[in-house]
C-alpha cells in the first residue's frame, strides 16, 4: 500500500506539472481527488488495512490528499496568471496614441500678468479700486496738476467725448477718486483699460495700466524703492534689481522712471534690452503736494508715493511678444498658449 | 535737443569721455537718446601744398603731382582732379588713411607710377559749403594758403565732433538750449560755467526810444517784450565758425543777421525776430490781441484770418508778425535793409500753442515758445544778439532799448528745512552737501541750522517747493543712494480684492475650466456694427457714446453690447482657419443716461461668450450658462424663452431668465451677419449682463444628506407631438413624481416612421430614492403610472 501511495504522489506531481489548461487540470483533479479518484480509492481501501495500522494509514492518505490539493492550487494559480497574461496581451494598447485632454481654456495674458501684479501688492496690503473708464477732465487732468493747456497734455493724445468728458488716458484718476473718499493710510492699486490716440507696433489705442498709490505718514522715495524691489522680484525673478532715474510727471515730484535689470540677460546686455542691460518698466514718484491738497489730504501731515505701469509692456517683455496688436487679435492659437498654470 | 560736444566745451571744461558724459547726464535726468561721432573715422588726412603738376606719361586724364606735406615730407600723388594749381593748399589722404565714410586709402600704382595717397574733396571729409567755403565744389577742396602743412585737416577744420541728442522733460524748457545743457553739464561735473559773452559797444548817438515807439497792451499773453535798434547794418555772409555751428545743428546759413537770430535760439534758447525799421509804419510797434477777422500774410506768403485769441505784433496800421510764430511778409529784413529792430520776448506757451494749432502754422520759434521761454533768456538772448552784432561788426547798436513787463521780475524764494527735503528722500543727505548741490545748480542758498532758504534763478520756472528741491538734490547726489525700505512708518492695511472683484475672477476661472479662452476687444467699435447686428433703434443698446476724435470710423463709438466684437473675433478666427474655439470677454459696456453726454455714463460689467466649431452648438452655450447660474445663483429658477433679437437665427436663440429677470440672451448668430463678416460656419454667441446676474447671486451651500438606501432606476419613453418642448415634459414628470425623484435625464430623442408623422419619442432615465428606507417596487410603479397619466392627460403623450 505504501508503494501505491508513493506512485500516486509521483504521478500526480508529473501530470499536474504538465497540465497546460484549466480543463486538463480539472480532469486531473477528478482523476485523483474526485469521487472515483485514486486518492479516494486509497481511502476506500482502508477497510482492508489491519486495525492497528489504520490510524497511520489514514494519516498518510490524508497527508497525501493535502499535498496533492496544494499541488492543484499552485498549478491553478499558475494557469490563471498565464491566462490572464494572455488576455492582457490581447488587450494591448498603443500608449503613444493621443491622450484625451479635457478642454481647458486660459485667461488672457494681460490678465495673467495683472493678477500677478495684484498678488505681489495685495500681499503688501494693497486694495484694488477700479474707477470709471469714461471720466471727467477734472479727474484725468486738473486734479493731477495738469491744468488746461499744460504742455503735459501733449504727452498723451486723449480721446474726447465732450469738452469735459473723455476716455481716461491713464489710471491716475483712480488716485484722486480714492483720496477723495478715503483717509490715510491708503494703499491701493487701480487697474484698468486706458485710451490714447496712438496705433502702431508698440502703441495700441486701448491698453491697460495699473496705478499704485500709498498715502501715509512719512512715505518717502526709499519706500517707493522698497515696494518696487519686492514687486519686480515677484514679477520677474529674485535676481531682478531696480534702477531709478530722474524724470518728470506733473502729478509726482520728484518723479522717476524705473528700470529693471533685463529679465533675459540679467544685465549683461542683449537684444531685448538693446544692449543696455536695463528695461524701462514704469514711472513713479512722490505724489505732488498739490495733488494731495486738491484731493483734501493735508500734505503737512501725510505724503504719498505713486507708480503707474503699463500691463502690455510687462506682458510683452515677459512673454517675448514683439507686436502689441497681437494682444488684441484674439487669435485662438495665440491665446491657447497661455493655459499653463 | 541736439548738442555738439565742441559747443558744450565752450562753456564747460569737459575732461571726461563722451561715454562718461552720457552716463553722467543720464544719472541727473537727461537721457542721451542718441550719440553720434562725427568724422570719427577720418584719419591721416593732412594739409599739403602743390609743388608741381605734370601730365601722366601713360594716361591723358591723370596728372602727376608733387606736394609738400610738412612733417610727412614731399610726396608724389597721382590724381584725376582738374582744379589743382601750383601753390594750392589741399587735403591729402596719406598711406593707411581713412575717409569720412570709412574707406581706407593706401599707397598704390596708377598706370605704372606710385601714388602715395589721394587728394580729398569736401565730400570725402564729410563737410559742405556751410562748413567750409568750397567744400561743396565738385573737385579737390582748396584750403586757405595760410594753413600749416602736414597737419590733420579734421583738427584744422574742427570736423570731428560728438553729437548728443538729449531727451528734455517737459518741466525743463530752460534746457532746450546749448547753454541750458551746458549748465547741467557744469553742475554734474562740478565745474564752473563760462557764460557766453554778453557785452557790446553801443553808439551813443543812437537811441531806440527816440526812433521807435513800442507799447504792449497784452501783458497777459506777452509778459516781457524787449526791442532794440541796430542801425546801418551790413548784410553779409556769416563767419566760418558761425556757419559751422548752424550747419552742425542742421540749419542753413542765410546771412549774418538771420544767422545771429538762429544762433541765439540754439545757444540761449530764445527765439528772436528782426524787423526792418523802414517797414514799420509810424515807426511803431504794438503788441496786442488781433481784431476779429483781422488778416495777416506771413513770410511764407500764407494768409491767415485771426481772432481775438491770437496775439499780433503791429505797426501803426497792421499786424507785422504773428507773435512767436512767424514774421509778416515784407516786414522782415532783405539785402537792402539798413536799420533793424530786434524783438526778444516771452510769450505765454498756451497762447502760442493755441494759435499755432488753430492756424496749422508750426515754426522753430513757435515750437520753442510752446515749451516755455523764461524771463532770463529774454534778457540774455538780446544781449547775446547785440554782442554778436558787435563782434561781427555788422551794425551800430543803440544804447537804449525797450524792456516792457508788468510789475517786477523777481527771483522766487523757497523757504523750507533740511528735514523736509530729506523726508521726501527717506535718507539723510548732509546739509553741506545739499547746499553744495544747490549752489552748483545756480541757486543762491542760505542755511540757518535746519532752515533752508533758496533763491531760484529766473530760468528755473519749474521750481515751486521743497519736493522740487529734494529732486534737485537726489538727481545730483545719485539715486543709487536711496536705501529700500518697506513703509516703515506706515500703518498696516488689509489688502486684496473686494467681493465683486473676487466674483469676477471666479467667473473667469469657471469659464477657463469650461475650455474658454479669454479675449480682450477694443472698447470702441464701428457704428456700422450696430446696423449690422440689427439693434433696436429704441433699445438702450442703440444709445451709444460717440468719440469726438476717433482714430477712424471703425473705432468711433463706445460699446453698448459685447456681441459684435465677440462675433467679429470668432469670424476672424474662422477666416484664419482656426475652426474650433470658445472665447469669452468680461468687460464694460457704456450706457449713457442721456445724450449728449452731460454726466458720466453707467459702465455695466458684461460677459460675452462665443463658440464655433464642429462640436459646438446652441446647447454648448446653454450648458455653460446653466453652469454659471448653477455656480453663482444656486437654486434660482432659470428659464429659456425664445429671443426676439435680430442678430440671432430666429428659431435658435433664447433669452435667459433668472427669477423672471432677463439677464441675457444666447443663440446662433444670424447667418447673414456671419456672411457679412466673410465667414461661412455657424457661430454661437451670447451676452450676459453681469450686473443683472449679480442681483441673483446665491452661493450659500447647505449640504444635503445623501440617502444610504438603494435607489431605483426606470427608463421611460413617451411619444408626443413634435411641438411639445422638453421643458414641458420634464416639468410634468417632476411634478408627478413627487419627492422621491432623485434625478431625471433625457437620453434619447427619436423621430421616424415607427412613431408616426409629426411625432417624436423622448426617453428619460429616472432615478428614485427615499431618504429613510428602500423604496419598494409597487411604490415606484405607482409613481410611473401617475407620470404617464399626467403626460397623457396634459400632453396627449403615450408610452412607447
Amino acid at each position: 500500500m505504501q508503494d501505491k501511495h508513493i506512485e500516486i504522489k509521483q504521478n500526480a506531481k508529473v501530470e499536474i506539472a504538465d497540465a497546460q489548461s484549466t480543463k486538463i487540470l480539472n480532469d486531473l483533479k477528478a482523476k485523483y481527488l474526485g469521487k472515483n479518484g485514486e486518492v479516494t480509492a486509497l481511502l476506500r481501501g482502508m477497510k482492508d488495512i489491519p486495525a492497528e495500522e489504520r490510524a497511520a494509514f489514514g494519516k498518510m492518505v490524508n497527508d497525501l490528499k493535502v499535498e496533492i490539493t496544494e499541488m492543484f492550487l499552485g498549478k491553478e494559480n499558475e494557469l490563471k496568471n498565464k491566462e490572464m497574461m494572455a488576455k492582457f496581451d490581447s488587450e494591448a494598447i498603443d500608449i503613444t496614441l493621443p491622450g484625451k485632454t479635457p478642454l481647458m481654456g486660459s485667461l488672457h495674458p494681460l490678465n495673467i500678468v495683472k493678477n500677478k501684479i495684484f498678488d505681489a501688492f495685495c500681499g503688501m496690503g494693497f486694495e484694488v479700486f477700479e474707477g470709471p473708464e469714461i471720466d471727467t477732465d477734472y479727474y484725468c487732468f486738473q486734479a493731477l496738476n495738469i491744468p488746461k493747456d499744460h504742455p503735459a497734455r501733449d504727452m498723451q493724445d486723449t480721446f474726447y467725448i465732450t469738452d469735459n468728458i473723455l476716455l481716461r488716458p491713464h489710471t491716475s484718476p483712480g488716485q484722486v477718486r480714492t483720496m477723495e473718499n478715503k483717509k490715510p493710510p491708503i494703499k491701493i492699486l487701480s487697474p484698468g483699460r486706458v485710451y490714447r490716440a496712438d496705433d502702431d507696433a508698440s502703441h495700441s489705442p486701448m491698453f491697460h495700466q495699473i496705478e499704485g498709490l500709498v498715502v501715509d505718514k512719512g512715505v518717502s522715495l526709499c519706500d517707493l524703492q522698497g515696494l518696487l524691489d519686492e514687486f519686480v522680484k515677484i514679477m520677474f525673478d529674485e535676481q531682478t534689481k531696480t534702477r531709478f532715474r530722474p524724470s518728470y510727471f506733473p502729478f509726482t515730484e520728484p518723479s522717476v522712471e524705473v528700470d529693471v535689470t533685463c529679465c533675459k540677460c540679467h544685465g549683461k546686455g542683449c537684444s531685448l534690452c538693446k544692449g543696455t542691460g536695463w528695461i524701462e518698466i514704469l514711472g513713479a514718484g512722490i505724489v505732488n503736494k498739490k495733488v494731495l491738497e486738491m484731493s483734501g489730504i493735508d500734505s503737512n501731515e501725510y505724503s504719498g508715493l505713486a507708480f503707474g505701469l503699463g500691463i502690455e509692456r510687462i506682458t510683452m517683455i515677459k512673454y517675448g511678444i514683439s507686436d502689441i496688436r497681437t494682444l488684441f487679435e484674439n487669435n485662438v492659437k495665440f491665446l491657447k498658449q497661455f493655459n499653463r498654470r | 535737443m541736439k548738442a555738439p560736444l565742441s559747443w558744450l566745451k565752450e562753456y564747460v571744461d569737459i575732461d571726461c569721455t563722451p561715454e562718461q558724459l552720457k552716463d553722467k547726464l543720464f544719472s541727473c535726468g537727461f537721457e542721451v537718446e542718441d550719440m553720434t561721432y562725427i568724422a570719427k573715422h577720418i584719419n591721416r588726412i593732412v594739409t599739403c601744398k602743390v609743388l608741381s603738376i605734370e601730365k601722366h606719361p601713360e594716361a591723358d586724364k591723370l596728372s602727376v603731382v608733387q606736394v609738400d606735406a610738412g612733417q610727412h615730407g614731399n610726396l608724389q600723388i597721382i590724381t584725376a582732379a582738374t582744379n589743382l594749381f601750383v601753390g594750392a593748399v589741399v587735403p591729402v589722404a596719406l598711406d593707411n588713411s581713412t575717409l569720412a565714410n570709412g574707406e581706407k586709402i593706401k599707397t598704390g600704382k596708377l598706370r605704372g607710377l606710385t601714388s602715395y595717397g589721394m587728394f580729398c574733396s569736401g565730400e570725402e571729409l564729410g563737410i559742405n559749403d556751410d562748413w567750409y567755403q568750397g567744400a561743396s565744389v565738385n573737385g579737390i577742396l582748396i584750403l586757405e594758403d595760410s594753413f600749416p602743412l602736414g597737419v590733420e585737416v579734421k583738427e584744422l577744420l574742427e570736423i570731428e565732433d560728438v553729437m548728443f541728442d538729449i531727451n528734455i522733460t517737459a518741466n525743463r524748457p530752460d534746457c532746450q538750449s546749448i547753454l541750458g545743457i551746458a549748465r547741467e553739464v557744469a553742475a554734474v561735473l562740478n565745474k564752473p560755467l563760462r557764460m557766453p559773452a554778453l557785452d557790446y559797444v553801443c553808439d551813443s548817438g543812437i537811441s531806440t526810444k527816440s526812433l521807435v515807439k513800442v507799447t504792449n497792451s497784452a501783458f497777459d499773453l506777452c509778459p516781457r517784450y524787449s526791442a532794440h535798434l541796430v542801425k546801418d547794418i551790413k548784410i553779409e555772409e556769416s563767419p566760418r565758425w558761425l556757419k559751422r555751428r548752424l550747419s552742425v545743428m542742421g540749419l542753413r546759413s542765410i546771412n549774418n543777421i538771420v544767422d545771429i537770430t538762429n544762433y541765439v535760439l540754439l545757444e540761449i534758447g530764445q527765439p528772436m525776430h528782426a524787423f526792418d525799421l523802414s517797414t514799420l509804419y509810424g515807426n511803431q510797434i504794438e503788441i496786442r490781441r488781433a481784431n476779429e477777422n483781422e488778416k495777416i500774410i506771413t513770410l511764407d506768403e500764407k494768409e491767415f484770418e485771426l481772432n481775438h485769441n491770437n496775439l499780433v505784433i503791429c505797426d501803426q496800421n497792421k499786424p507785422v508778425a504773428l507773435a512767436g510764430v512767424m514774421g509778416g511778409l515784407n516786414s522782415g529784413i532783405n539785402d537792402n535793409t539798413k536799420d533793424i529792430v530786434f524783438e526778444c520776448a516771452k510769450f505765454t506757451r498756451d497762447n502760442i500753442r493755441k494759435t499755432s494749432k488753430q492756424l496749422g502754422q508750426r515754426t522753430d520759434s513757435s515750437l520753442r515758445y510752446e515749451k516755455g521761454v523764461d524771463y532770463f533768456s529774454v534778457e540774455t538772448g538780446l544781449k547775446r544778439a547785440l554782442n554778436l552784432i558787435d563782434t561781427l561788426g555788422c551794425g551800430k547798436i543803440a544804447c537804449d532799448g525797450y524792456d516792457l513787463y508788468e510789475g517786477a521780475i523777481e527771483q522766487k524764494e523757497i523757504t523750507t528745512t533740511i528735514d523736509k527735503v530729506n523726508g521726501v528722500l527717506g535718507i539723510v543727505v548732509p546739509s553741506e552737501t545739499i547746499v553744495d548741490i544747490l549752489t552748483r545748480l545756480g541757486f543762491a542758498v542760505s542755511l540757518d541750522s535746519n532752515k533752508l532758504t533758496v533763491k531760484v534763478p529766473l530760468y528755473r520756472e519749474d521750481m515751486e517747493d521743497y519736493p522740487d528741491i529734494a529732486e534737485e538734490i537726489i538727481r545730483e547726489y545719485g539715486y543709487e543712494n536711496i536705501k529700500p525700505t518697506l513703509l516703515k512708518t506706515s500703518a498696516i492695511t488689509n489688502g486684496g480684492f473686494t467681493e465683486v472683484q473676487k466674483s469676477h475672477e471666479q467667473l473667469k476661472n469657471l469659464l477657463v475650466g469650461y475650455g474658454f479662452n479669454e479675449m480682450i476687444n477694443y472698447s470702441f467699435v464701428s457704428e456700422k456694427e450696430y446696423d449690422m447686428f440689427g439693434l433696436d433703434k429704441n433699445a438702450d443698446e442703440h444709445k451709444f457714446i460717440k468719440l469726438l476724435n476717433p482714430l477712424g470710423e471703425d473705432l468711433a463709438v463706445m460699446r453698448t453690447s459685447l456681441l459684435p466684437s465677440a462675433v467679429r473675433s470668432a469670424c476672424n478666427n474662422l477666416n484664419r482657419k482656426n475652426f474650433d474655439g470658445r472665447l469669452f470677454e468680461l468687460a464694460k459696456v457704456y450706457n449713457p443716461t442721456e445724450l449728449p453726454l452731460d454726466k458720466l455714463p453707467v459702465e455695466n460689467e458684461t460677459l460675452s461668450l462665443v463658440v464655433f466649431g464642429e462640436n459646438e452648438d446652441f446647447f454648448t452655450l446653454k450648458g455653460v450658462v446653466d453652469g454659471i447660474i448653477n455656480a453663482f445663483c444656486n437654486g434660482q429658477k432659470v428659464e429659456y424663452v425664445a429671443s426676439k433679437k435680430a442678430c440671432f437665427h430666429p428659431t435658435r436663440c433664447a433669452d435667459v431668465i433668472v427669477n423672471g429677470q432677463i439677464i441675457g440672451s444666447i443663440g446662433q448668430i444670424h447667418p447673414q451677419i456671419i456672411d457679412k463678416l466673410d465667414a461661412d460656419k455657424p457661430v454661437f454667441a451670447g451676452e450676459i449682463s453681469y450686473s443683472k446676474l449679480e442681483k441673483q447671486f446665491n452661493n450659500k451651500i447647505i449640504a444635503k444628506q445623501i440617502s444610504k438606501f438603494p435607489s431605483v432606476e426606470r427608463d421611460l419613453a413617451v411619444i408626443v407631438e413634435n411641438s411639445i418642448s422638453h421643458a414641458n415634459i420634464e416639468d410634468i414628470i417632476k411634478r408627478a413624481s413627487g419627492k422621491y425623484l432623485d434625478s431625471i435625464k433625457l437620453f434619447d430623442i427619436y423621430q421616424g416612421a415607427q412613431i408616426g408623422e409629426g411625432k417624436k419619442s423622448m426617453a428619460f432615465n429616472l432615478v428614485f430614492v427615499a431618504e429613510d428606507r428602500t423604496l419598494n417596487v409597487e411604490e415606484v410603479d405607482n409613481i410611473i403610472k401617475k407620470i404617464l397619466k399626467s403626460l397623457s392627460y396634459q400632453l396627449g403623450a403615450e408610452l412607447r
